[in-house]
This record gives C-alpha cells, structure tokens and sequence, in this order.
C-alpha cells in the first residue's frame, strides 16, 4: 500500500531530513512510525501526501509514485489519504460539524448523504453531541478527536497521524488509540507517528524507528 | 446536474455570507465600481439621446439647387430632364418661386414684411434627393450639380448634421477611452478585494487543499465573490445613469418648453442595460480571477 524504496530528502539550507529511507506497509496494516524530534517523522508522513517531494527514491501510495505526481493530481492522492496533522488545522470560523463536512464539499458529495456521514465519524469519535460547537471551545483531546473525525469521514483507505497523543494525558491518550484499532479491525491502512511510550508497549503492532533520518 | 446546481448554490451561499459579513466594505467597494461605471454609461447615454435628435432633424439628406433669375420655362425643363436622367439622383422636385414666397410667409410669420415688398425676392428650385447619404459623395454631387447651366447655387442642407455625426464621433470615442481606463480601475479594486480576501482565509485554503482540494474547488467562491460584486456595482451604475437622467429631465422639461419642443432624454434601452450588467460582471470576474491565478499559487501546504 505504501512503499518507499531509497528515499532521502534534503530541506533547503542543507538539512538532511531522511536519508536512504526504505520500507514497506501492507494493506490493512498498522504501523507505529517512532523517533525523537527531528528524526524526520513528520518529514516521511508529508513525503506519502505529496506536501514535500523526495530528492532521490521513489515513493510509492497505491503503485502510484506520488513523488512526481503533477500537481492537478495531487488533490486525487490526498483524498484517498485521512491525515491527521500535529497542529490539528482545524478551521474556527466555522462549526464542529462544518469542519468535519469540508472533506466531503470538497469531493462533491451529496447534501443529505454528507450530513449523515459527517454524523456518522462524529458519533465515531464521541463528538456528536458538540456539532454545533465552535472547535475553539474544544479541549485538546476533543480537538484531537475531531481532527480524527474529519480524516475518516471519506472513508479513506490509509490514515495518516502526526503524533496524536503528543499533548494528551494517559487516558485520552488511550482513548484514541482505541479508535485507531477499531480502523484497522475494518481494514484501514494505518501509519501513526508517536513517541509515547505506553502506545508503543502495545504488542503486535510493528514499529519503524528513525534515528537521524535513518531507519533502524 | 442538480448535484452541481446544489453545488453552487452552496458557494453562491458562502459567497453572500463572506460579503454580509463586511458590510461596509462591500458597499463602499459597490459604489467606487458604480460611479466608476456609470460615467461612461452616463455619456454613452446622452450621446445616444443627441444622436437620436440628429437624426430626427436632419432626416434623408437633400441638395437644394437655387437657380438663376433669368431662367426660362425652357431652361427649367431642361435641368428637369438632367436631374431626372442623373444616375446619383432618387427623384427631385420643382418649387416655383411663388411657392417657395408662400411657405416663407406661412412658417416664419413674416406675411407683413414679404406683403410689403413689390417683387418677390426667391428664385425658383429644385429639391435634390440623391441616392446615396454619405459625407464625400453628397459634396461631390453638390459641386457637380453647382456647375450646372442657370444654377446660381447648390445648397447640401444637411451638412450641419455630418458636422454633427464627426462631432459625435469625437464624443463616442472619449467615452471608449473613459471606459477603457475605468474598466482597468474596476479590475483592480476587485483584484484588491480578493487579494486581501485570500490573506485573510489563507489557513482555510491550506487546510483545503491538505484535504484534496482541487484549486477550481478553491478559486470558485473567489470568482463567484468578484463577478457578484461586479453585478451589484453594475446595478448601481445603472440606477445613478437612471435617476441622473430622471433629475436632468425635470430641468429640460422646463427649458424644452420654452423653446416649444418635445425633446426629453430616454433612458438606457433594455439591451444597453443588460450590456452594461453584463460587462461589469465579467469585470468583476476577471479582475478575482487575475488575483487568484497570482496569489493562490503562493500558498502551499507545508
């Protein structure tokens, strides 16, 4: 499902964010993506969403080699990726339940269709009762969880997590990560970048590490 | 298709939501674009109204052919036959001197004054209504019939109104350049508008397009924004042509009837309307359409 074979990336200024980065994620996988800060985490996330380009190496989303994909593609790629981003990017001029329908404006859905959906992912992730809310009035777990709602309620093939627990206490921390599981029970393709210990005690999910850019 | 009509209709909603939501930044952007417009349509206006007189007086153009005093029966039959052989000519008419002193005392009441003179004072005429109605071949025929024999004078009656036409010509063409430039000024206060647009809704356009935006999907509530400002400062030119015209026309009903005429300035036709909405829609979308193409481009996710 993902592949990335030789990759490095190099930021302008010199800064080698990834070097020599290969591996392979299966269909339905799930996947814990580790290191410290500045290992290149975030980096290797954005290069399968096509926001940052490989330097050299191929990286593969679908057999698909996102890395020279034309820009009028791009839109196609991500729709298929549900990105959950460290800094939320939630939008605060709106409401909980508009945020969460953007996907879905976007894509050209149905009007009746996408407010059942976007019901749907809120009930999901334990927001239902706060559609009316405005994101601000969120704590940080919720805003986390929202986030969450309005990358699944496409009903993507692969999820994508930039350190979701990051600022969450134990509790919510394990709260979300029950949701990541119940994804993957129904086959969702999941890569979930953390440097939580008590996520990555949980056995039986396979764990990339990087170190400096390179995968250990 | 009522998929896509809904489809607009949704950014046809946020659109009017984003404008509601500065109204008076909307409004003042509204008239700059109105009084913009309606300078150019306001003289476009009245040259049609000018023209419309012209027209109304000058009507087919004639050459009135004065002929000498001590013209014979003979001689006026002959240049009755030339004229009527003439290949330029529609027809021409005979007005005797007698007939010619009667419709004088009849349309200026001057009876008193020409009942007082012993002789009569006109020569005898021929009215001239050639085929064709353009400037230089009218003054050819007019020099050409003035060469004729016993013709004392050829007389083109309308040449004030070709004075006129070239006059109105000037005039339509300083309304071309007022356009021209103003339209550049509608352009780039909508340019503007949208321009500042973009910067205040930049995380929303990021955040869209990190969720597999198209940048048609982006650009449309832009493009819709500029053409629906560009209706609205179009309906507003419209109205101030309007109401400018209805407030001239009280005066010139007074002055029209002081010089016993009819004379009233018609408003902008349907079509001219429609024209003048139409334009400065397209306008308003061509000015959010050049601000989008520069700066959308230069937000990009990171």
């Amino acid at each position: 499902m993902i592949s990335f074979n030789q990759v490095c990336k190099r930021y302008p200024g010199g800064y080698e964010a990834l070097k020599n980065v290969s591996f392979d994620i299966a269909a339905g996988e799930m996947v814990f993506l580790t290191g410290h800060s500045g290992a290149g985490k975030s980096t290797l996330l954005k290069l399968i969403a096509a926001i940052e380009r490989p330097n050299s190496g191929s990286v593969l989303v679908n057999n698909q080699n996102v890395g020279v994909l034309k820009g009028g593609a791009l839109p196609y790629l991500r729709r298929n990726l549900g990105i959950i981003f460290q800094d939320h990017k939630l939008l605060f001029d709106r409401s909980v339940f508009d945020n969460v329908l953007l996907p879905l404006q976007i894509c050209g859905f149905d009007h009746r269709e996408s407010g059942k959906r976007v019901r749907a992912a809120l009930d999901k992730v334990g927001l239902i009762k706060r559609e009316k809310a405005n994101p601000i009035a969120l704590s940080g777990g919720e805003q986390q969880r929202l986030c969450i709602a309005r990358a699944i309620v496409n009903r993507p093939a692969i999820l994508l997590a930039d350190e979701p627990t990051g600022n969450l206490d134990a509790a919510y921390a394990q709260e979300i990560m029950a949701i990541f599981k119940s994804f993957h029970q129904v086959g969702v393709t999941l890569l979930i970048s953390t440097h939580d210990e008590i996520v990555l005690q949980d056995s039986g999910v396979r764990v990339l590490a990087l170190k400096h850019g390179e995968l250990q | 298709m009522m998929h896509a009509l809904t489809q607009h209709l949704t950014v046809l909603r946020t659109v009017l939501q984003r404008m509601f939501a500065s109204p008076l930044a909307g409004l003042l952007n509204i008239l700059v674009i109105g009084i913009a417009l309606s300078l150019p349509a306001g003289m476009y206006t009245l040259l049609q109204n000018v023209q419309g007189l012209v027209a109304q007086l000058s009507g087919t153009p004639q050459v009135s052919l004065f002929l000498a005093m001590d013209a014979k029966a003979d001689d006026i039959e002959r240049l009755r036959k030339q004229l009527a052989q003439h290949p330029a000519i529609e027809r021409a008419e005979f007005v005797t001197r007698a007939q010619a002193l009667e419709q004088l005392k009849q349309s200026t009441g001057l009876a008193d004054v020409i009942g007082g003179m012993n002789q009569n004072p006109l020569p005898d005429a021929f009215v001239v209504y050639p085929k064709q109605s353009d400037a230089l071949a009218l003054d050819g025929l007019r020099d050409e019939l003035a060469k004729l024999p016993k013709v004392e004078q050829a007389q083109l009656d309308s040449a004030w109104a070709y004075k006129l036409e070239a006059l109105l010509k000037f005039g339509r063409m300083a309304v071309l350049i007022l356009a021209s430039l103003l339209s550049l000024a509608l352009i780039a206060v909508t340019f503007n508008t949208i321009r500042l647009q973009i910067l205040t809704q930049r995380d929303e356009i990021e955040v869209a397009k990190l969720i597999g935006a198209t940048n048609g999907f982006i650009r449309r509530p832009f493009l819709y924004f500029g053409a629906l400002q560009g209706l609205l400062g179009g309906i507003a030119a419209w109205l101030i042509v309007t109401a400018s015209l209805l407030l001239l026309n009280r005066q010139l009903g007074t002055l029209a009837q002081l010089y016993a005429s009819q004379f009233t300035l018609h408003p902008l036709s349907v079509g001219d309307s429609l024209s003048l909405l139409l334009f400065s829609v397209y306008l308003g979308w061509l000015g959010a359409w050049l601000s989008v193409a520069r700066h959308l481009s230069q937000i990009e996710p990171s």
